[in-house]
């Protein structure tokens, strides 16, 4: 090895590999970008439940089941029972309403629409997705209320008032049972247009060769495209369900508020984000505001689970498939 | 010799005989997908249609151009001058802060990163994504404005931002993955340094598709309500541009008006969701443009 005769100068790495400061400056910046991203999560997570501290402390673990809400002063008494009982109720009837909706919707446009009817039916989805979700609120309380409140609601309690869920109908038409029509239009386009892609990325080979040997359009739906797109198609309904929990507004302007637990559709009430929403003015003292923050905590902790949940699924998805894109709310 | 092979016999036609139960099954499958088709694409539809025709027909200039008038009783024009000039300034703001953070944030994850912190952050991002707006505005009013100092248009504009900054980081991870290796290869070959490299041949490359996102993030954000209540919404109605005081906004405007028992309240509501409508809609097909202008020609194609 010694033997070589090198010289010093060819022993020198080359030029390319020498340090730039331009690198190390913008790699640098690049990274604390990245951290400075990473780390936001756990500082809304740190200071959400800073700002809920107070009220933990007062009322502890037992907030989450208790059904209070009293803001008078000396005898204040808060809980997150009556809303999260709101934020499931809502958000599971949509998912329940929305799911055969938009499967339904991702079928028809990637196995039966004729061309003409495809182009038009997927920019109506997309653009459905971009309405601000208060626009989806003002539509709910002054055309879908009273409508609800005319005709569905009624029809419903008469056919269906044999259970819990259809009582009398609302007074006013805002309702639990207009937040998960609500809702329910809000996650559609989602639910459907990741499913969609889904459907998309199911091979050819594997559908004509399940035509091949036979199969109707369906049993080659039900026998080849559902367990392809399984995973995925539940990682969006999952988004879906997160995105119904966490959305605010839209439900505020339409569910009428109120701190009970009602089995009845019709009735009024509210939900974890709804509550806080409608008190952004409203609330007084410290405590009020910091149960306020206690009930986001909880909102965080839910949408957290969802979406990690959610991720886990599409990333085992894709392990398996080398799908490039699980979808995204 | 024998004679030619026999022709194969003629292939069995398949098809599932009518009126077997696999058949009448695949019919009222289809028909199901069908009905489920119809009826979501006109609940869409209805929805889209009334809230443009509603809004067309309570559109004025007075919207954009005259302040509200708070307690009248008169009918003299009134607008939301004032939320308009708001959403303007906090969503450029916004814009501001969010799209360089997240295209730094998209540099280091495509350009620097290791795969395992590549995947992490990654994560993260996705993560932040899924936190509901209104746990955002929660956020920002207890880190920035239940302290001290009270709403401001500067913290309306952070908490949109934070919404945004996802956004933009996952576009543009997209646009730059579709910059050809070939071409950040080629210029280092050439002994061109890293970051000459990434800022001179790999960015102007991708900058349609950040162009792009940034667009597609922007309409998104603009209509935005729930980070805005804790941050920017205990306002006046004259029309100001500063932000280091509360700021009007159009969403905030018309969450307020539509909770109004007043039906002029509800015209000026739907007027102005239709002019922010349009805006976002307008704002989609642009970047729905660029993007197909633009995807050739990054690949190179």
């Amino acid at each position: 090895v010694s033997s070589l005769d090198v010289s010093p100068e060819a022993r020198r790495p080359f030029s390319g590999r020498r340090v730039h400061v331009g690198d190390i400056v913008l790699q640098g910046a690049a990274a604390l970008a990245a951290l400075a991203a990473t780390l936001l999560v756990v500082l809304i997570v740190r200071e959400v439940v800073d700002g809920a501290r107070p009220a933990i402390e007062k009322f502890g673990i037992s907030f989450i089941t208790d059904v209070v809400w009293n803001p008078v002063a000396g005898r204040e008494a808060y809980g997150a029972g009556a809303f999260l009982f709101g934020t499931i109720i809502t958000s599971f009837f949509a998912l329940l309403l929305a799911t055969p909706l938009a499967l339904g919707i991702a079928l028809f446009l990637t196995e039966l629409s004729p061309g003409f009817i495809k182009t038009p039916v997927t920019a109506l989805v997309e653009t459905l997705a971009a309405v601000p979700s208060v626009l989806i609120g003002l539509w709910g309380i002054l055309v879908l209320g009273p409508i609800l409140r005319t005709h569905i609601e009624p029809w419903l309690h008469s056919v269906l008032g044999w259970l819990p869920f259809f009582g009398e109908p609302s007074s006013s038409g805002a309702s639990v049972f207009t937040a998960i029509i609500v809702l329910t239009i809000m996650i559609l386009p989602i639910v459907s247009s990741i499913s969609r892609e889904l459907f998309l990325g199911v091979p050819h080979e594997l559908k004509e060769a399940a035509l091949g040997l036979g199969t109707t359009r369906w049993e080659m739906v039900r026998g080849v495209m559902f367990p392809y797109a399984r995973g995925g198609v539940a990682a969006a309904l999952i988004l879906g369900l997160g995105r119904a929990m966490g959305e605010a507004i839209a439900v505020t302007q339409v569910i009428g508020g109120g701190v009970h637990i009602s089995w009845n559709l019709f009735d009024t009430g509210d939900t974890l984000g709804s509550k806080i929403a409608s008190e952004y003015q409203g609330a007084t003292s410290n405590l009020e505001v910091s149960s306020l923050i206690y009930l986001g905590l909880l909102l965080l902790l839910l949408s957290l689970i969802t979406n990690i949940g959610a991720q886990w699924i599409v990333r085992q998805v894709n392990k398996k498939h080398g799908i490039t894109r699980g979808g995204h709310a | 010799m024998s004679a030619a092979a026999a022709p194969p016999p003629p292939p069995r036609i398949l098809e599932v005989p009518h009126g077997t139960r696999r058949r009448i099954v695949n019919k009222s499958m289809e028909g199901i997908a069908w009905l489920s088709a119809i009826t979501a694409v006109g609940i869409l539809g209805v929805v889209v249609w009334s809230i443009a025709s509603k809004g067309w027909s309570e559109l004025s200039l007075d919207l954009i151009t005259k302040p509200p008038i708070p307690f009248s009783f008169t009918n003299a024009p009134q607008g939301l001058a004032n939320a308009f000039a708001g959403t303007i300034v906090i969503v450029t703001l916004a814009t501001l802060m969010a799209v360089p953070m997240g295209i730094m944030v998209a540099l280091y994850l495509n350009e620097f990163a290791r795969p395992s912190i590549r995947t992490s952050v990654g994560l993260m991002t996705d993560i932040l994504a899924g936190v509901p707006a209104i746990v955002i505005g929660v956020f920002v009013y207890s880190l920035l404005v239940a302290g001290g100092g009270g709403q401001s248009g500067w913290k309306g504009a952070f908490a949109l931002a934070i919404l945004m900054l996802p956004f933009v980081t996952r576009t543009t991870v997209e646009v730059l993955a579709l910059v050809p290796n070939s071409l950040r290869e080629a210029s280092l070959g050439l002994g061109v340094p890293r970051w000459r490299t990434t800022t001179s041949i790999v960015v102007p490359r991708a900058i349609g598709g950040i162009l792009t996102g940034t667009v597609l993030a922007v309409a998104r954000v603009a209509g935005e309500t729930a980070p805005l209540l804790f941050t920017s919404s205990l306002v006046g109605n004259q029309v100001s541009w500063d932000p280091t005081h509360a700021l009007q906004t159009v969403p905030v405007a018309i969450f307020e008006l539509s909770e109004s028992p007043d039906p002029k309240d509800h015209a000026r509501a739907w007027a102005a969701g239709f002019v922010l409508l349009m805006f976002i809609l307008a704002a989609s097909l642009t970047a729905r443009w660029l993007a197909t202008r633009n995807a050739r020609k990054i690949a190179g194609r």
